[in-house]
């Protein structure tokens, strides 16, 4: 019985590996005239294969450590991937039926601090939704060049969606007015979980109040939680917007395109506080 | 007889291709995109064609030490953390059983290879020091019944240079490592006694005919032209001098084999993955161990370096295995 059973590991295995071909890419190097070839397995750059049971042993272990550190992004964007595939599927389709969805799918934008004119967002007049952004970035002194890339997505267009719905994170905490303090993230994951259905998203909304204090808690549970659960629920799908064409656009109107209401209450950044 | 004779046959046939096609039964290897390497080649600046394995991939020879510079480098501050999650423990007895084959006495000096992170070299420092309590024992015996003039006198002649006398040197190639190393000694407070040194196992940074005791633990399969490493080691040590290296191997027995490399390809890399965030180097470690020649090729390849009484033992069934050989 052992020896088939290991038959069984050793078959998945050979069967996964060999669905992987290599790929070579050529890449200019900019700072000399000699060709660089970079070449990468799997499907995507950064792919790598896992058979199912890798996929569950990354997926509690992640669920683990993440629990244990809340800080370790990584852990929190594998449980992600290795739980997600039902809901990026879900969410793939919710695209493809959107025709600025399907541009997004086909175009395939990335929202990376090189692709962004930050000296043009600066110049956007206050309630845009590029001017907000910027701000937001600044305000909570993050970068959306922090994110995590996609790794164990079997798939090079659900990866994508991964990819994306990474990326929009940032978009949507300036488009729900949240900061990312601890209270701010719960609102957003709460937001995401309704609206995703990600098992990780649902995990960490779960999770995260569990860390928040009683008077956060009680604002999370009277006011925030709810509109967020309702926003999430019934809003349009935030990944089919293509943001980086709506910079000029004024968030107000952005809001209501997307089905969102303005947040019943504003949460300053400067309640960040590290717990 | 014939049996030796075709391993060597082999070891020949394999060191003038300077290719390992040994494929183990975990993984089958992967598809290399042999057109675009070839045009790879010739906007390559390296002039030699030689390639060897990292892990399954083949790389240009020059290349396999940056790389695996760089995989240790990215491991060095979970290492320890990863060697007891990955072999639940069991790494801390092969490296005592390894001291325990040694017996080194107080005045032994160790060049410790790879040592990266020390765990050969403190455990040397701890074996030195409960010889040298034992011999004290020992000598304070015969006192116990004399009057304390006699005592006394005794301590102003104690041999106060044993603590100094035996050395143990730490050498890697990856500065992190050392790094990492110093930082368990400090915090340890078994600094006096310990050296650590940068230098490549097929380049040592010593004279010749230097130490006593020369071993290599879990590093030599880093390694690109063993045999260089091996010459090396015959180098350094003295005559009577021996060699020991502690390193994964093959498992003869069919059934734990298999549970090994299940357990080595399945697991270990989402340890690696989950504990120290890298996949891809825990990867390049399990396929590094099925690349390494097996007890009885390695035994053949110390006894070319010109090493005598070349022995081996397996523990956990050959999961490891200890070489052990003499310089004369």
């Amino acid at each position: 019985m052992w020896p088939r059973v290991g038959q069984q590991f050793l078959w998945l295995n050979q069967r996964y590996c060999s669905l992987i071909t290599k790929v070579c890419v050529k890449q200019l190097h900019s700072s000399s005239s000699v060709f660089t070839y970079s070449c990468y397995d799997g499907l995507y750059p950064g792919h790598i294969a896992t058979t199912p049971i890798q996929k569950a042993l990354l997926a509690v272990g992640s669920g683990v450590a993440a629990l244990q550190n809340p800080y370790r992004h990584d852990m929190v964007a594998v449980l992600g991937e290795t739980t997600g595939h039902p809901a990026l599927i879900n969410l793939r389709d919710r695209m493809r039926n959107d025709p600025e969805g399907y541009t997004v799918l086909i175009e395939r934008p990335k929202i990376r601090l090189s692709t962004l004119d930050l000296t043009k967002l600066a110049s956007l007049p206050d309630g845009s939704f590029g001017r907000e952004y910027l701000r937001f970035l600044e305000d909570n002194r993050v970068t959306p060049d922090s994110r995590v890339d996609v790794k164990f997505v079997d798939n090079e267009e659900l990866a994508y969606v991964m990819q994306r719905y990474r990326e929009v994170h940032d978009l949507l905490h300036t488009l729900l007015g949240m900061p990312t303090n601890m209270l701010g993230e719960v609102a957003v994951k709460w937001f995401e979980a309704a609206q995703t259905g990600l098992p990780m998203c649902v995990l960490a909304a779960m999770l995260g109040p569990v860390r928040l204090n009683a008077s956060r808690l009680q604002t999370l549970f009277t006011s925030l939680g709810l509109w967020a659960l309702q926003n999430g629920w019934r809003a349009r799908c935030v990944l089919s917007i293509f943001y980086e064409r709506r910079w000029e656009q004024s968030l107000a109107d952005l809001r209501e395109e997307l089905n969102i209401e303005p947040p019943p209450l504003i949460l300053s950044a400067l309640n960040k506080r590290k717990i | 007889m014939a049996a030796s004779v075709i391993l060597r046959l082999q070891r020949v046939i394999r060191l003038s291709h300077g290719d390992i096609n040994v494929v183990a039964a975990g993984v089958s290897s992967r598809s290399g995109c042999c057109w675009v390497q070839s045009s790879c080649r010739c906007f390559s600046d390296a002039a030699d064609d030689r390639r060897t394995h990292f892990g399954f991939e083949t790389v240009p020879e020059a290349e396999k030490a940056k790389r695996v510079y760089k995989v240790f480098e990215n491991v060095a501050q979970k290492y320890d953390i990863m060697n007891d999650a990955m072999s639940l423990g069991i790494h801390r007895l092969w490296k005592d059983a390894l001291l325990h084959a040694m017996h080194p006495l107080p005045g032994a000096r160790l060049l410790d290879v790879a040592g990266g992170t020390g765990d050969i070299a403190f455990r040397f420092m701890a074996y030195i020091r409960s010889q040298q309590e034992r011999q004290k024992h020992r000598a304070a015996r015969p006192m116990q019944t004399s009057p304390w003039q006699d005592i006394s006198s005794s301590y102003s002649t104690e041999d106060e240079g044993g603590p100094q006398e035996s050395r143990a040197v730490v050498c890697d190639i990856n500065k992190e490592m050392l790094k990492v190393g110093k930082q368990k000694a400090d915090s340890m407070g078994i600094s006096p006694g310990l050296l650590w040194v940068v230098g490549d196992a097929e380049e040592l940074p010593f004279d010749d005919a230097q130490f006593d005791i020369y071993t290599i633990a879990f590093g030599i399969r880093n390694v690109t032209h063993i045999e260089q490493a091996l010459q090396e080691a015959q180098r350094v040590l003295k005559p009577g001098g021996r060699f020991m290296c502690l390193e994964f191997s093959k498992v003869t027995n069919p059934l734990l084999a298999r549970l090994y490399d299940a357990y080595s390809f399945q697991m270990i890399p989402v340890l690696g993955e989950v504990i120290a965030g890298d996949w891809k180097s825990y990867q390049y470690l399990v396929e590094s161990i099925r690349k390494f020649p097996d007890q009885e090729e390695f035994k053949h390849m110390i006894e070319d370096a010109g090493f005598c009484c070349v022995r081996y033992s397996s523990f956990t069934g050959g999961v490891v295995a200890l070489h052990s050989g003499f310089k004369l």
